[in-house]
């Protein structure tokens, strides 16, 4: 960038590693050892926490006969290993694989445990696993990218891969401003410490943008290998996919939906499949997983389009964005009627270790709204005033429940990573509430008054509150005891 | 006419000429047993009339080229002489384009001489290198509260109005461009126009709204009629764009860039296309439009080392006012954010007609709050926008069960998005709001509703600025 300006002009070219920098490398296996593929040979200090493992390349066994410790640039040969034929081969720091090609691995494991994210509509109600794969389909101005930016930014990956496929250029600007101010809370340094950045924006060449996705899914794959949990991030895979067909188009292939090529399911399987949990090759042993979250934009944000659907066959989540949602700016959009996630279940065995009546409440919540949006389907006829006061308390929970849980908006403070027991509580408390009420209404006690007390606004705000969980444990007490004056003013026996 | 004078004429330009073309097709000219002839080369064509024309190379092939003929083609025939040029589309950039005003090939329409100057651009220009540029956070205001308060405008965004045909976009485009300074900040300010396919009379307005508010000597207007050559609508903006980037990025002037209307262009992309006979995507659209547009709009932007700035506005029609056409969705996808206008509301009297729902600035945040504007613009817009989908819920459910029938509570929200909209929205054309009088304005709405229910403002802020805690109340 020094020396060619801030445009990216034709015909400069960029070694992606600097050839000049010095690493110290440390080795951890000795001459004489037998290695197999993939094994680990030594580490690199990459960042201040991440430990850069070497690895012979998955092609390479035999003796190791020499190895060195010390600064090296990353093309040095720092180890020889002989194999059985007596051929030797020099290892360097980096190593090269053709990016259209999966790096082989010994085992697949099905993925058991959740990708915290700190946003509650998607850790509690549609949760993806470790080694997943999930898709966020919408139109535009559904908040596609803030919701995968927020991923980015707080998911308990060790590794992030942000690939800015075809998007807009202030985005990556924001991504590059923003990553190295925000500290990560687990380990304390700034989240670009752990990110990797592939930026291809909308007006660079389509046949980068065709190669951006695979060179973003092989580096996902080389760090997995080293045994990282890493989380890839496409933004957007429509514009990859738009690219397959512009060049599909210039080799004057036959197009089949919309202009597509007949391939585009096949390329996009092969993608989502590098997703998983597996174990490397090689030793020690170790697990690593990708997980691939890609963005769909939807033309006209209408599902019912060739990159839709055929993602839809390979992905565990969806997270179906809706324009009626943001256009209320309730945010993250994630309609909970529409999206699904094939990993909920066997999450949920990780969710009741900690708090065992945690599926029961999430069950209920999900349910709670499915009612609720029937109900709302018949007030927009007969008007909310002119339905059963049990009905309205439905309504009513519902609206608290979308307020005060699901909806996520803030960029700083309290609210924009929310930890499983904050969660937990929240949706504990909500539920609570709807139930204690419920049997209030039921009594003949009105709505209205229970609606009246002001806790009850406060369950919508309490998420924000900076004392975390000490406030939403003080406030579920109030609410209780609020419940229970109506209670008695009715003398009621429960 | 003899070919003696022709060759004179030519003999100026550095090039390869060729005698006689073998089709000639409408604007497309083919020349057969060509050598080294690039894509998007400019070719000089001088016909048997003595006439010289510009065109363009639209593709290669195997020893063949295809040439598209910018302005008349009528009088040419197969013997005419062509001249590769060896050169892309290139124009010559200086500060003396500040005032004046050109067509789609950069040639004067005021009557003055051409600039001339030792430096040429591209038009195409280069995409800019996403570590280059600063994330945009300098809010400006316009003046128009709807804009300023909700969907503010940051320098460096591209945000685009999508309008239908009938509606007062352009009336819109000339007040903001009209109105837009950075609060408390006196810096050099350029608007650059880009007419694409403009009716004469829309012209006229742009031209006469630029002299009236004197803002003319700080503009640069490039005007493409609909009358003039379809080729020269996908030159339009792109000249706008360099001699934008030129202000911006080498002489650091903060420039608004106007392009009306985008959907001219698009509609001459899909022309040329069809000409080339390239496999159409939706709606007859080329599949590479997501990707042309995006070097036009990714143009815009603020780069770090550099003191100016490229804001970008195109306007576009949604041909039958339908959001989910390929031209506004596409264009969706690229820009930051959208403002709609709205038919309902304009027709109700309410002008800037702006459709609030759909509308979005993706930029806001980072340009708003303490020390931007004010320390409540988030929250305020926030709520605003919340208290205004309520209260249209509340109007569609009163078309069927009645005003009556609404509880005491929808009722209120009735009435705020019914005051939101005379009062908040509407404004004269002449009218300029500061960003403090916009946000007064919208405590002054939002106090119709009652206090607690102001759920997305924090307490110390309503504290703070309610006007019942300020000390004057709505009624």
């Amino acid at each position: 960038m020094r020396r060619v300006g801030p445009f990216i002009r034709r015909g400069v070219k960029v070694n992606a590693l600097k050839r000049d920098v010095k690493w110290y490398f440390k080795p951890i296996v000795r001459k004489g050892d037998v290695l197999e593929p993939g094994s680990i040979i030594g580490f690199v200090r990459e960042s201040k926490i991440i430990d850069h493992k070497i690895m012979l390349p998955p092609n390479v066994r035999g003796e190791l006969v020499r190895i060195e410790e010390g600064e090296f640039k990353v093309d040095d040969v720092v180890a020889v290993v002989r194999d059985k034929k007596g051929v030797e081969h020099g290892i360097a720091l980096m190593q090269e694989w053709p990016v259209r090609k999966p790096r082989p691995f010994k085992v697949k494991y099905p993925p058991r445990e959740p990708l915290i994210t700190g946003q509650r509509v998607i850790d509690t109600f549609f949760p993806i696993a470790k080694g997943g794969t999930a898709c966020i389909p919408g139109a535009f101005g559904t908040g596609k990218t803030v919701t995968l930016q927020k991923i980015a930014m707080w998911s308990d990956s060790d590794i992030v891969i942000y690939i800015g496929c075809g998007e807009r250029g202030n985005e990556m600007s924001e991504i590059l401003t923003e990553f190295p101010r925000l500290i990560d809370p687990k380990s304390r340094v700034p989240i670009m410490e752990r990110t990797i950045i592939i930026a291809n924006t909308s007006n660079m060449p389509v046949a980068a943008r065709e190669a951006s996705i695979y060179m973003g899914i092989t580096i996902a794959e080389y760090y997995r290998d080293q045994g990282y949990h890493v989380t890839l991030i496409a933004d957007s895979t429509s514009r990859w996919a738009e690219a397959l067909r512009e060049i599909s188009g210039r080799l004057e292939e036959m197009p089949v939906e919309e202009g597509f090529p007949a391939y585009l399911p096949d390329r996009l399987a092969e993608f989502y499949e590098r997703a998983g949990l597996v174990k490397p090759l090689g030793k020690p042993e170790r697990r690593g997983s990708v997980t691939i979250v890609g963005a769909v934009s939807p033309p006209g944000g209408d599902f019912n389009e060739p990159v839709t659907i055929h993602t839809l066959r390979f992905v565990g989540v969806m997270w179906a964005l809706d324009p009626d949602l943001a256009y209320r700016r309730h945010f993250p959009a994630i309609n909970w009627l529409k999206s699904f996630s094939q990993y909920a279940e066997s999450l949920e065995e990780w969710w009741a270790k900690k708090h065992p009546d945690f599926p029961k409440y999430r069950r209920k919540a999900l349910r709670l709204l499915s009612v609720a949006s029937e109900i709302e389907a018949i007030a927009s006829i007969v008007g909310e005033s002119a339905l059963p006061d049990d009905q309205r308390l439905i309504l009513v929970s519902a609206e608290i429940l979308k307020e005060g849980f699901l909806r996520q908006v803030a960029l700083s403070g309290e609210d924009v990573f929310c930890r499983p027991e904050k969660q937990y509580l929240l949706l504990k408390l909500i539920m609570d509430f709807y139930d204690k009420a419920y049997i209030l209404v039921r009594h003949g006690v009105p709505i209205d008054e229970i609606t009246s007390l002001p806790s009850v606004y406060e369950i919508m705000r309490v998420k924000e509150d900076e004392r975390g969980i000490e406030a939403i444990k003080e406030l579920y007490n109030i609410v209780m005891n609020d419940l229970e004056k109506i209670i008695k003013k009715y003398e009621m026996e429960m | 006419m003899a070919e003696e004078n022709v060759i004179r004429l030519l003999k100026g330009i550095h090039g390869r000429i060729y005698h006689g073309v073998d089709e000639l097709a409408g604007p497309i000219l083919i020349v057969k047993r060509v050598k080294d002839v690039s894509y998007g080369e400019v070719v000089r064509i001088v016909g048997e009339d003595g006439v010289e024309r510009v065109g363009r190379v639209l593709e290669v092939g195997d020893s063949e080229a295809i040439i598209q003929v910018l302005g008349e083609e009528e009088g040419l025939t197969t013997k005419c002489l062509v001249k590769f040029t060896g050169s892309l589309f290139e124009i010559p950039v200086s500060d003396e384009v500040l005032g004046r005003i050109f067509n789609g090939r950069f040639e004067p329409l005021d009557k003055l001489p051409p600039i001339i100057s030792g430096e040429k651009r591209n038009v195409y220009g280069s995409p800019i290198n996403p570590c280059a540029r600063v994330y945009p956070h300098e809010f400006i205001e316009t003046g128009v509260s709807i804009i300023d308060g909700m969907f503010s405008l940051i320098r460096g965004q591209k945000l685009p109005l999508f309008s239908i045909s009938g509606l007062p976009h352009n009336a819109i485009a000339a007040q903001i461009a009209r109105g837009a300074t950075v609060p408390g900040k006196e810096e050099e300010f350029a608007v650059v126009f880009g007419g694409v396919g403009l009716r004469s009379d829309e012209a006229k307005y742009f031209i006469s709204q630029f002299r009236r508010s004197g803002s003319l000597e700080r503009s640069v207007l490039i005007i493409n009629l609909a009358e003039d050559p379809v080729m020269e609508r996908l030159l339009t903006p792109r000249i706008a764009l360099t001699v934008a980037e030129y202000l911006a990025f080498d002489l650091g002037y903060h420039v608004l860039v106007i392009l009306t209307d985008m959907t001219n262009y698009c509609e001459a992309l899909r022309e040329l296309s069809a000409a080339r006979e390239e496999v159409p995507g939706r709606g007859g659209y080329p599949g590479y439009m997501y990707s042309d547009l995006a070097t036009i709009y990714e143009r815009a932007g603020v780069i770090g080392d550099k003191s100016g700035s490229l804001t970008l506005m195109p306007i576009l029609t949604m041909p039958g006012g339908d959001l989910r056409h390929p031209i506004p969705d596409l264009t969706g996808y690229i820009t930051e954010g959208q403002i709609l206008l709205s038919m309902e509301l304009y027709s109700k009297g309410i002008y800037p007609p702006v459709d609030v729902l759909p509308s979005l600035s993706r930029l806001m945040k980072s340009g708003i709050g303490e020390g931007k504007t004010r320390e409540d613009h988030r929250y305020v817009a926030d709520q605003l926008y919340e208290a205004y989908s309520r209260g249209m819920k509340a109007r569609d459910l009163a078309k069927i069960v009645g005003e009556i029938g609404l509880s005491p509570r929808m009722r209120r929200y009735l009435k705020f998005a019914d005051e939101f909209e005379r009062k908040f929205i509407r404004q004269g054309f002449y009218e300029r709001r500061s960003i403090e009088e916009t946000l007064d304005l919208a405590w002054e709405v939002l106090s119709i509703i009652p206090e607690e229910e102001l759920v997305r403002i924090p307490k110390r802020l309503i504290e703070k600025y309610h006007p019942r805690h300020r000390g004057r109340g709505f009624e």
